[in-house]
């Protein structure tokens, strides 16, 4: 399950927040008239659509996975935090709707209706980003229910389940998670391309549309990153401890960087402490009080070292896509053009990269960091794990499958990108796979013919 | 009737929007199986390709809705439906996986051998996904799921001639009602050979599917008695109606008809899980866990039905926009040869 939704998440970004670039390539290359931005808008609706069927079946190997391995959290609390996965259904369900009409629809629509019709994808992507992280902050911080005398839940409120106190930051963070993310992941393809000496207007635009969102929002998602930590170290005091590697509850923490805890005897090992650092960040002050994690059972004590490894790991990334944003604004600000040393180019080639590696560790700190509770402070993973004998084998023929898949897709995005990096059109290109046909540049012309009232067909 | 049934109903429905749009698909790939080397079923597979192409995923996001409801409004039913029945479920999760994704891979591969072997891919697992689903509902309606987290026996839970009959009925049910729309799509680009071609195959499927559901009431008496009763006593009515309807479609064949036709062969389909709903009642595991004990909170209940609500407002229509605009040739599948 883990390994499965680690692989999902990766693709979430680019439903979420992939459909808003292309909308953005559409929307310049039907307002300015501009046959570049256009060809740009339907490539990557092509591959908004391969990636879009990779995420609906990912995501039906999900839905099926919470009752084939969880049957005691879906079984006991399936009509607490059922709703707002139901409402996911439904934006599901228009996404689907909505993506199939806009990438077949390049042809036979006007240009503004077709673009219209794509509009309506980020706002269900952001309704179906609302519902799932909803129920998972839910599971953070359960809400909705009195826990009964037979240990089933009772007064049922499926209302304040959805507004669980941990949704209110998680929906934020991960919003802009998705959107860093996928800006950076597109417009390091092309910074790759400016590498190797390919930067025509096409490649610009490519590049500077992603990378601008992405650097928007970046700076945004440290400061929202930073609101997070603080409620975390409100709400749940013990996860915070483990990210802190914090044992004996006490004022004026140190910041340890990396580090090792021994969760038997409590002592750190290695590591760079900067004194005083974790208390003043969690409340301004370095005689703010940290829970430890001994003022629990070793039993109820969360892997420390993994969430705190993973939280660092997610601070240091984060603070260099920061840093590389305020870079990118700042000479915007200043030369008005993009930067052109090539060490610029270089760390954005990763930052896309990077933005992955930290929506991993974020994924990690928020579920490991709740260990052993699936729910917290009701319910034990080990309760809700199915009994039915067949997990390993499961998980052996996902992973194999998985594996098939993501090579399946990286082959085939590169395939598409050396076929248009070839310059073929409809007439000489292999189909594309699963998805319209390359339209390319012919669309595209007579797209702007449509919008500029000609009545020339292609 | 109560909320719990309500929200029953609307899970019915779902079920049959799935088994109508999603057996469809599945069909599909059943006769892009079928279809013979690489040049003779050249034809028949860019049919299929141009119809399944635009709405496969927005037809398997009914599967994940059932899902969800289930779970929401049912907790102990598909806490205890997915344990026990764990492998075929998880073989018909495999199936959709590898279908998905050997339909999406297909076209890009550049030689012909990787073409082939995931178009086998895609269409080997188009079979066997509606088969084990089959078998998991023939697992349910024999009274072999138990209430519990794998209460019941992990094979013979679905290994059983119950199991098999349904799966069979399933498999040649989605390859009718394939072919019926497939003879309409084939009309519509106005291809004779692919029309008479699918009509052959359709009144061979609808005799299959035929032949399939009759064993089926024997298996029934003999091995899942409740159900039998429940078909006998309330279901026959609309066992009789999915039999008039599928023979009314392939009389409708000829005729330039095509929205009534495929209307009257998804009517055909659905009245065989109404039919199956209505048998059931009102038990959701036949004769352990009734409707109204597997309940969830009354609250996410009625939640549950102002969210559905809001689909019906907000995803039909868009539905019939989708539909209608594929059905007007204004989405644009690959228009190219597949296996050349």
């Amino acid at each position: 399950m883990a390994f499965t939704l680690g692989s999902h998440i990766i693709l979430v970004p680019l439903g979420v927040a992939f459909p808003f670039l292309v909308l953005i390539a559409n929307f310049i290359g039907l307002k300015k008239k501009d046959p570049v931005a256009l060809q740009l808008a339907q490539r990557w609706s092509q591959v908004m659509a391969v990636l879009f069927a990779v995420g609906a079946v990912s995501g039906t190997v999900l839905s099926f996975e919470m009752g084939l391995l969880w049957p005691g959290l879906t079984g006991i609390y399936g009509d607490v935090f059922g709703l707002p996965i139901s409402m996911e259904g439904i934006f599901f369900f228009l996404e689907a709707i909505f993506i199939t009409i806009y990438i077949y629809g390049w042809k036979r629509l006007s240009p503004w209706a077709h673009f219209w019709s794509g509009a309506a994808l980020p706002i269900v992507a952001l309704g179906g980003v609302f519902s799932i992280v909803s129920a998972n902050g839910w599971m953070n911080a359960p809400s909705g229910f009195t826990l009964g005398p037979d240990g089933r839940p009772t007064n049922v409120d499926p209302i304040a389940a959805i507004f669980n106190q941990a949704m209110a930051y998680e929906i934020p963070h991960m919003l802009a998670a998705a959107y860093m993310t996928a800006g950076f992941l597109v417009a390091g393809v092309f910074a790759v391309a400016q590498l190797k000496g390919h930067w025509d207007r096409y490649q610009r635009l490519a590049f500077a549309i992603p990378f601008t969102l992405a650097a928007i929002v970046a700076p945004l998602q440290m400061m929202i990153g930073d609101t997070v930590a603080r409620t975390v170290y409100q709400e749940m005091p013990i996860k915070f401890a483990a990210i802190e590697i914090v044992w004996n509850t006490g004022s004026d923490e140190p910041e340890v960087l990396l580090g090792r805890l021994n969760q038997d005897t409590g002592v750190i090992e290695g590591g760079l402490p900067i004194p005083g650092l974790a208390s003043w960040l969690s409340g301004f002050s370095t005689s703010t009080v940290i829970t430890g994690l001994d003022t629990v059972q070793r039993s109820d004590q969360p892997p420390a070292n993994i969430v705190h490894w993973a939280w660092d790991g997610m601070i240091f990334g984060g603070t260099g896509l920061a840093l590389l944003a305020v870079w990118f604004i700042l000479y915007w600000l200043f030369r008005r053009r993009l930067p052109g040393t090539p060490w610029f180019y270089r760390c954005a080639a990763v930052a896309g990269l990077v933005s992955v590696f930290c929506i991993e560790c974020g994924w990690t700190v928020t579920e490991v960091g709740r260990q052993p509770w699936i729910v917290y402070n009701f319910l034990r993973t080990a309760d809700a794990v199915t009994t039915a004998g067949m997990v390993r084998p499961f998980f052996a023929v996902v992973i194999v499958v998985y594996a098939l898949i993501a090579t399946a897709s990286v082959l085939t995005l590169r395939s598409m990108s050396r076929r248009w990096a070839a310059g073929h059109t409809l007439e000489s290109g292999v189909p594309v796979p699963y998805g319209p046909p390359d339209v390319n540049g012919r669309v595209a012309q007579a797209q702007v013919a449509a919008t500029s009232g000609s009545l020339e067909e292609p | 009737m109560t909320l719990a049934d309500l929200v029953a109903v609307v899970l019915l429905l779902a079920v049959t929007a799935y088994a109508v749009l999603g057996g469809a698909d599945f069909g599909a790939g059943f006769w892009d199986l079928l279809a013979g080397g690489s040049r003779a079923g050249a034809a028949p597979r860019e049919l299929i390709n141009r119809a399944v192409a635009p709405v496969w995923e927005v037809n398997h996001v009914w599967l994940i809705f059932c899902i969800v409801v289930l779970w929401t409004a049912f907790p102990p039913a598909f806490g205890s439906i997915m344990t026990t029945l764990s492998i075929p479920i998880g073989l018909a999760l495999l199936g959709i996986v590898l279908r998905g994704s050997g339909f999406a891979f297909r076209h890009e591969a550049e030689r012909l051998s990787g073409q082939r072997a995931l178009g086998a891919v895609f269409a080997i697992s188009s079979v066997l996904t509606p088969f084990f689903f089959g078998a998991a509902i023939g697992g349910l309606i024999s009274g072999r799921v138990p209430i519990g987290n794998a209460a019941g026996n992990p094979i013979s839970s679905w290994v059983n001639p119950t199991s098999l009959i349904v799966g069979l009925l399933a498999v040649a049910v989605s390859a009718y009602l394939a072919a019926v729309f497939l003879v309409t799509d084939a009309h519509r680009v106005s291809d004779d050979d692919m029309e008479r071609y699918f009509r052959y195959r359709a009144i061979a499927a609808a005799v299959c599917a035929g032949a399939v559901a009759a064993a089926g009431v024997l298996v029934l008496r003999a091995d899942a008695p409740f159900m039998f009763e429940g078909l006998a006593q309330r279901g026959w009515v609309l066992m009789l109606l999915s039999a008039v309807c599928g023979v009314a479609a392939l009389r409708l064949l000829r005729r330039n008809a095509r929205r009534a036709t495929r209307l009257l062969a998804a009517l055909a389909v659905a009245s065989i899980v109404w039919g199956w709903g209505v048998a059931q009642y009102p038990y959701l595991l036949p004769e352990s866990l009734t409707i109204s004990a597997a309940a969830g909170a009354p609250a996410t209940l009625g939640w549950l039905v102002v969210v559905v609500v809001g689909a019906v407002l907000l995803v039909v229509p868009s539905l019939i926009l989708v539909f209608r605009l594929d059905q007007q040739s204004r989405l644009e599948a690959n228009a190219l040869e597949i296996h050349t």
